[in-house]
Formats: C-alpha cells, sequence, structure tokens
C-alpha cells in the first residue's frame, strides 16, 4: 500500500501531563481522513505535531518516507499546509496579501507576477476573487475560512491540515467549504487530514477515520466502522443512535451516560 | 497541486476589476512615499531659509548642490557656511532620527504583534537615560573621553534591551513576555535614574533633563558617518525580513505553519532594531513619539505590507520629525522648544485626528 503520511509513536505533552500518547497512523495518498474525538482527545495536539507548530517529545512523523522532523522548515511547508481555526488579526491585511503569505516558502524577497497570478487563481476557484481588496478582519466567517484555504492552497503543498475548519459556519457554507476540499482530493491534488468534531459532516466525507480518546487512537478505518454506538458510548459518553442515509452513517445523540469529564 | 493550478490558469490578459483595484493600490503605495520623499526634499529647502541669517530657498538648494558639484553656483560664502554647517546638519539628523524611529517602531510592533510597541518598548530609552545619568553624576563612564555622554547612553540602551532578548531567548521568546520585561525593565531603570536626579547637583540636573527632552542640536558632521554606516547595516537587514513580518502578524502558529521560524525572526528583528534605536537615541536623546505613531499613520494610508510599510514609516517619521523641529525652532525664536517636546506637541493632536477622522473601530488597520 502506499504511503502519503506516516505517523509513529507520538508522544507529546506539556510539562508532565501527556496529551498524546503513542499515535500511529498511515494514510494513502489523495485520501481525506478526520480525526474525531472529544474536546481534549489530543486532535489539534496532533494536527500541530504533524506541522512541527509543535514539537513532539518523540516518534517520527514521515511523510513520501521523509523524516518531517528533521527537515528545515521550508521544506516542511512545502509539504504540507495548514489551515487553522480562524482568529482575528492585530494588523490585517486584505485578502490578497493575506493569500500572498502562502507563496513564502516558494519566493524570495520580490513575488512575481506567477505568484499573483496563483493567488487570483485560488481566489476565483473559491469564488471569493471580489473580496480580494477586502479588509481579512470584516469578512464573514465563511469567508474568512475560504480565506485561511486559499492561503494554505497557494502554499502548493501535497498534504492539507485542518484544524477544526467547519466549526463557526453555517450549514450551507460548512457543505461549500466540505465540497471544495472533497473535490481537490478527488482531483488527486491533495491529501487532506482535518480535526473535526461534527460527526456527521466527518462520516459524509472521509475516507477514513480516526477516532480519539485522551491521546489514545480508539478506532480508525472507514466511517461506518468507526461511527458505531459502543465507540461513541465508549469515547464520548453518549448513547447514540446510528442510521444510514445513501450508505453514508450518521449519528443522533440520544443521552448522556455516566459523568463523562468535560474538557 | 502545481499542474492542477496551472491547468485552471486562464491568461486571457485581461484583468478583472478586483485586479484592476490590487494593481492601483500598489500604484497608490508608490506614489504615497515618493510624495512625502519630494515633500521632505521641499521642507528642506522652507527650513534651511527660516532664522536668524536671511536666505532664500534657491540660495538653500544652490549651497547643497555646490557640495555635490563642487561649486557650479555662486552663494554668498557666509551663508554657505550657515547652511552647510548649521541649518543643513540638523535636517539630515531629524530625517535619519525620525527614518530610524519609524522603522523599528513598525518592525517592533510587527514581531510583538502590539499596536502599543515603540522602540523604547524594550527599555532601550530609560537604559540610555540612566547611563548618561551615571556620568553625568558619577563621572562614570564605559567609553571615556568626548563620547562619555553618548558611549554611557548606547551601552545602557543596549544592554537592557539585551537583557530581555536574552531573557525571551532562554526561556522561549513570546511577545507578551517581552512586553512585560519591557516595562518592568523601564520601571527599574527610571527608579535608578531617578536616584541619582535626587542627589544630583543643579548643573547634573540640567544635563540629565536636557537630554531626556531629546535634541537634535547635538547632531553634527562628526557623527554623521557613524550614524550612516549603521543605517546601511541594519535597514537593509529589517528591510530583507518584510515577507516574514507579514506572516508574523498572522500569529506564531501560522507563521511556522508557513515556514516562517517565528522565534528566530523576532530575536533577529529585536537584535537590530535595537542597534539602530541605541544608535540614534544616544546622539539625539529620546524622542520616543514618533517610533510610536509613524507605522500607526503608515499603516492607515497604505495599508498592512511591511515590504511597502517599512520604508513608509521611516519616510513619514522623517517628514513629521523635520517639520515638528522646524516649528519649535521658529515658533518662539530666538528661543529653541527641544524637538523631543515640540514632535508630541505637534504629533499627539494630529495623531488624535486621525483616530477619529478614521471610520474603523481598530484605528491601526
Amino acid at each position: 500500500m502506499m504511503i502519503k503520511l506516516q505517523a509513529k509513536d507520538i508522544v507529546f505533552s506539556y510539562n508532565s501531563s501527556p496529551i498524546l500518547n503513542n499515535v500511529n497512523f498511515d494514510i494513502p495518498p489523495s485520501k481525506l481522513v478526520s480525526i474525531v474525538g472529544p474536546n481534549g482527545s489530543g486532535k489539534s495536539t496532533l494536527i500541530k505535531c504533524i506541522d512541527r507548530i509543535l514539537a513532539p517529545q518523540s516518534g517520527s512523523i514521515l511523510i513520501d518516507r521523509k523524516e518531517v522532523t528533521k527537515m528545515k522548515r521550508m521544506d516542511v511547508a512545502r509539504n504540507i499546509a495548514y489551515v487553522p481555526q480562524n482568529s482575528l488579526r492585530i494588523f490585517p491585511n486584505n485578502v490578497v496579501d493575506t493569500v500572498l503569505m502562502g507563496r513564502r516558502p516558494h519566493l524570495g524577497w520580490l513575488s512575481s507576477d506567477d505568484d499573483e497570478e496563483k493567488v487570483w487563481e485560488v481566489l476565483r476557484m473559491l469564488g471569493i476573487e471580489d473580496l480580494g481588496m477586502s479588509n481579512f478582519n470584516e469578512l464573514s466567517g465563511g469567508q474568512q475560512q475560504k480565506a485561511l484555504l486559499a492561503r494554505a492552497l497557494v502554499q502548493e503543498a501535497d498534504v492539507l491540515l485542518l484544524d477544526e475548519p467547519t466549526s463557526n459556519l453555517d450549514i450551507w457554507h460548512q457543505l461549500d467549504v466540505m465540497n471544495i476540499i472533497r473535490n481537490l482530493v478527488n482531483k488527486k491534488v491533495i491529501t487532506a487530514l482535518m480535526a473535526v468534531h461534527d460527526l456527521n459532516l466527518a462520516s459524509r466525507y472521509s475516507d477514513r477515520m480516526i477516532m480519539m480518546k485522551k491521546g489514545k487512537i480508539v478506532a480508525a478505518g472507514e466511517p461506518s466502522y468507526v461511527l458505531t454506538p459502543e465507540n461513541i458510548k465508549s469515547v464520548y459518553n453518549v448513547e447514540a443512535a446510528v442510521r444510514r442515509q445513501s450508505e453514508t452513517p450518521y449519528i443522533i445523540p440520544l443521552k448522556q451516560v455516566a459523568m463523562g469529564r468535560k474538557g | 497541486m502545481a499542474t492542477e493550478v496551472r491547468r485552471r490558469s486562464s491568461r486571457t490578459g485581461k484583468l478583472s476589476a478586483t485586479q484592476e483595484a490590487y494593481k492601483k493600490f500598489i500604484f497608490r503605495k508608490t506614489a504615497f512615499m515618493s510624495t512625502i520623499l519630494l515633500l521632505i526634499i521641499l521642507l528642506t529647502g522652507v527650513i534651511i531659509t527660516l532664522g536668524p541669517l536671511d536666505i532664500t530657498v534657491t540660495e538653500a538648494y544652490c549651497a547643497l548642490l555646490n557640495k555635490i558639484f563642487s561649486n557650479c553656483f555662486t552663494v554668498d560664502d557666509l551663508a554657505e557656511q550657515v547652511i552647510w554647517n548649521i541649518r543643513f546638519p540638523r535636517i539630515i539628523g531629524g530625517v535619519m532620527a525620525g527614518f530610524g524611529f519609524g522603522v523599528c517602531g513598525c518592525v517592533m510592533q510587527a514581531v510583538l504583534k502590539n499596536p502599543l510597541a515603540s522602540p523604547f518598548t524594550l527599555g532601550i530609552s530609560s537604559g540610555a537615560q540612566f547611563g548618561i545619568a551615571l556620568a553625568a553624576v558619577l563621572g562614570v563612564s564605559v567609553i571615556g573621553g568626548p563620547y562619555l555622554l553618548i558611549g554611557n547612553a548606547f551601552v545602557f540602551a543596549l544592554l537592557c534591551s539585551g537583557f530581555i532578548i536574552a531573557l525571551a531567548t532562554i526561556k522561549g521568546a513570546t511577545s507578551e513576555t517581552m512586553i512585560l520585561a519591557g516595562i518592568a525593565v523601564n520601571y527599574l531603570f527610571t527608579a535608578l535614574s531617578q536616584l541619582f536626579k535626587y542627589f544630583a547637583s543643579d548643573e547634573q540636573l540640567r544635563l540629565m533633563t536636557s537630554w531626556g527632552m531629546g535634541d537634535l542640536a547635538a547632531f553634527t558632521w562628526e557623527r554623521f558617518p557613524v550614524i550612516l554606516t549603521v543605517f546601511v547595516i541594519c535597514v537593509p537587514l529589517l528591510m530583507l525580513k518584510a515577507w516574514d513580518l507579514n506572516i508574523m502578524t498572522a500569529g506564531d502558529e501560522t507563521a511556522k505553519s508557513i515556514g516562517v521560524d517565528a522565534n528566530n525572526v523576532r530575536t533577529f528583528i529585536m537584535v537590530i532594531s535595537s542597534l539602530l534605536v541605541a544608535t540614534v537615541v544616544c546622539f539625539t536623546g529620546t524622542i520616543g513619539f514618533i517610533g510610536l505613531v509613524a507605522p500607526h499613520m503608515a499603516r492607515m494610508i497604505i495599508g498592512g505590507d511591511h515590504r511597502f510599510l517599512i520604508p513608509a514609516s521611516g519616510i513619514l517619521g522623517a517628514f513629521v520629525l523635520i517639520s515638528a523641529d522646524a516649528i519649535g525652532m521658529n515658533i518662539i525664536a530666538p528661543t529653541i522648544i527641544p524637538t523631543g517636546i515640540m514632535t508630541s506637541l505637534i504629533g499627539v493632536p494630529f495623531f488624535i485626528y486621525l483616530i477619529l477622522k478614521g471610520k474603523r473601530r481598530e484605528f491601526w488597520t
């Protein structure tokens, strides 16, 4: 089996409390994989460790069999792009300049017309070209999310990491952003790994799901394999019914069981 | 990804409305900087004419051009002496100080991600002030001779920022840590200076106070090469980081994901800009206000792209400083109001006006 991204025995802790505890997974190329789990299960931390925003205490991350932890940061940026959770800027730029930042791993001091052309192409593809001159902070949540996605896409990395890409969006924009990502994966442009809270959205769009609890992987595989009432009960402490809608499992939370420790 | 983007490329040569707007925006930035630069050159001619000796604007430019094209114009000898040795050096000093403060304020606000940051955030001014107090009261100096005061100001300014940079580097350089440490060190050195003032004689007190106000009168041609050398080395080094500064305003995590090591860039910028500010401060005293507001003014007008913002902050800083100084020199002549005081007196109302006039809630965007 071809492997695009591989994590081996990743351990990460703040001070002494472990956040990630021997995490292992393989991701084949051109797949969309979701990481799900309760608050504080280590989803975002895992994503950040893969992009070396955080440095894991031990373990290795391989992309195309090359060790990410030994790469120069600029080389990591050429291979892996990251879409952060949305936040406002202290010194915001307009959308074009915000997206142009993503070209940094490919450019010297001057941006060429080529770089700018790529920015416009991606903006056009995401349907936000007309927002080019708008101030980033004055965009709506959905527009900001698309601008951040655009910045990651102009980085031209094969692997795209997303941290809660739909958390602040209404359902129309949730589908919009997920369709864009799904399309890019289908066209074999990227391999995507995203941390996400919405189990149904994850189930609908992912090729595979990774379910985490307290820094460990509890279940991984196709959505129908991962999303079972038993798994949801043991990971979330929630009793849920699992239904199917055109072959895709979706869950309906019914009630809380024992005292689940809220993160 | 590359093939994907290439395939989608539709190079019809026709630009969309937004693309046109972006091109115009870039043009506007260049036009703005050129205009201010031109205003500085015009203002230089006008400022030279102000003073007890009557000099015309034409004479002013001719005298300056004579130095470049070796005496191709005839200018009155006395006038030329006054222009070249008294009035012009003060303007050059003002331009360099304003430019230095503006540039440093701009890069420091970016790496510390804080609109309140200024060249003095790291305690540079209080360190320099303490160095002056030490020299004035105890006669203790690191470098002796004619550079007693300047040398001390420089060394203690750098000592302060060096301490904070080292602290942040060892403990992990977050911008909040640096600002907090800077404010704390500021208090410490201010207290130490006050202590010296408490025991100082009248003469010593006068020396310390006048230096603290910031004055361009101290600038002479002998000092020009030193400042110029530091500028020629430091400013391009800061400019080289323009892209990384753009990216760092989006946060350290984002910066890292785009390949920019935020902590390294922050330390680099702090070291270089401290050196630049310490050099300017030890020759002119503290003219702090420019470093805080010139970048904000520039950002309001040309936006947040540091490739343009760094030079624009510098040019605007220079412009505001020499304008204020010209007024300070002539408003109640023959008494000259020190540059630092006049800069704040003129600059603050202007800045408040810009804040009130701005449509946005965050005035610095």
